[in-house]
């Protein structure tokens, strides 16, 4: 597995009030690759995700315990602000989510609230967003309109070119294709192998023919604990732990 | 164990099923071979010429239900190397088939004439041959890594059977040059032995990488 970390997370414990939903885990997420987790409904792996950009702070009653560093620096220290880390570790979520505005403003949300003011760097950092995000071409010509007028498909890559807009380094997805149809999920798929030429993204998938397309490496996760971490190649020809093996074969779940 | 998959299992469990019928076939396909070799029975001979092509029908049957489950389950890790290996299995049991109706084919030419040497040596050799498939298989079945290795180390002997064989043919042919067209075909015979016993060592190695994922 790569070397070059971009995050690693040692120790991590998380907790719903008295409910341990993650126990103890250690991982290191290389830079620039795809990293996938998957496991059964329950296992962890979403709430995982979430404690990569602190967005289980928005949760009540949970607490955590370990540590996150990113690029070295742990996220859960003192002084973090939260807002910046968020704007380093982006996010792209289930359902596509895009604001009830034009899709140039959806874009140019965040470079804004991060005080970007200049009318021609911000529609520069537009086109260079939808782009990205293999969407520009489709929408060149109706950047004032609804962004809610775009198919699923295209609301979900606008999210993404959304997220690329302040400029991660890292691209968080909770599974980001499982509302969408064969054709916007080829898309999609697609658009996350070219965009870890320049972010390291960790992908939250149900669907493991999804992990095994798009992930160099796979984390299987059951009942909070991380079982198995290795390349993607290694966890769907031969894992070496029988846990994994079963649930990737379908003998339990 | 709860199963979120069965109806997938199930069938691959009648494709391993199919590929162990193709085996019993090709088995007795091999001691038919020796014994109308022994026998001297050319009809037992054409029935094994015949039913070779059954053996190519599996082959077929079995690559296509291979290739459909491949395709429709999209299956990974311990069930993929069990269908690769299955698809695999499939061609070295093929060509054991070609090897028996070969031996057929060699007892048609030399039935009417008397043997030129004591057909006892090729009985064992065949016996262990036919032992090696069927040990090759239930390995494969109880993916029981100890007896694949077993086998693969067994092949030795077959070897052994093959060259001791040659050598008495050799000595016959230099003595009576009127027994070279017999002694020429029971050492294809032999061959063809022997090469059953290097499918059934593909099958073992198979059986292993299918069970651990790597070569041996």
């Amino acid at each position: 597995m790569e070397n070059q970390y971009k995050l690693e997370v040692k120790n991590l414990d998380f907790y719903y009030d008295k409910f341990q939903a993650l126990n103890d885990i250690n991982m290191k997420v290389p830079a620039k690759k795809i990293t996938a987790l998957i496991g059964p409904s329950g296992c962890g792996k979403s709430t995982f995700l979430r404690t990569i950009n602190r967005m289980n702070d928005l949760i009540e009653n949970t607490h955590l315990t370990g540590e996150v560093l990113f690029d070295g620096n742990n996220i859960y220290a003192e002084k973090v602000d939260v807002v910046e880390l968020r704007k380093k570790i982006g996010m792209v979520f289930q359902q596509p989510n895009p604001f009830p505005k034009s899709i140039y403003d959806n874009i140019a949300y965040g470079p804004r609230m991060h005080g970007l003011k200049n009318k021609e760097k911000l529609e520069e950092l537009v086109v260079e967003s939808l782009k990205k995000a293999a969407l520009f071409d489709e929408v060149k010509d109706r950047l004032d309109k609804s962004a809610l007028s775009l198919s699923g498909g295209q609301q979900q890559r606008l999210c993404i070119a959304r997220a690329l807009a302040v400029k991660p380094d890292i691209l968080l997805m909770d599974e980001p294709a499982s509302a969408l149809d064969p054709v916007a999920t080829a898309k999609i798929e697609d658009l996350i192998a070219d965009l870890k030429n320049n972010y390291s993204i960790v992908i939250v998938t149900h669907s493991m023919q999804q992990a095994a397309r798009v992930s160099d490496n796979t984390a299987f996760f059951l009942m909070g604990e991380l079982i198995e971490y290795d390349t993607t190649e290694t966890i769907f020809e031969n894992p070496s732990d029988q846990r994994t093996e079963d649930y990737i074969t379908g003998r339990f779940g | 164990m709860n199963d979120s998959r069965k109806s997938f299992h199930k069938e691959l469990k009648e494709l391993e099923n199919e590929m162990l019928k193709m085996g019993s076939i090709v088995g007795e396909s091999i001691q038919n071979s020796i014994e109308a070799l022994i026998k001297k029975d050319l009809k037992l001979a054409e029935q094994i010429i015949k039913e070779d092509d059954i053996i190519d029908d599996y082959e077929v049957l079995l690559e296509e239900k291979c290739t459909r489950l491949i395709a429709l389950q999209q299956p990974v890790a311990i069930d993929l190397r069990k269908i690769i290996v299955i698809s695999k299995l499939a061609t070295d049991l093929e060509r054991i088939g070609d090897n028996a109706s070969n031996i057929a084919y060699r007892v048609k030419e030399i039935a009417a004439d008397q043997h030129i040497i004591e057909m006892s040596q090729l009985s064992e050799m065949s016996s262990l041959v036919v032992k090696q498939l069927k040990d090759s298989l239930k390995s494969f079945v109880d993916m029981d890594i100890e007896l694949a290795k077993n086998v693969v180390e067994n092949d030795l002997k077959v070897n052994k059977y093959d060259k001791e064989f040659k050598a008495e043919l050799i000595k016959k042919m230099s003595k009576n040059c009127k027994q070279i067209a017999q002694g020429t075909s029971l050492m294809f015979i032999s061959r063809f032995l022997e090469r059953i016993g290097d499918h059934s060592t593909n099958i073992c190695e198979r059986t292993i990488y299918m069970k651990t994922g790597k070569r041996l």
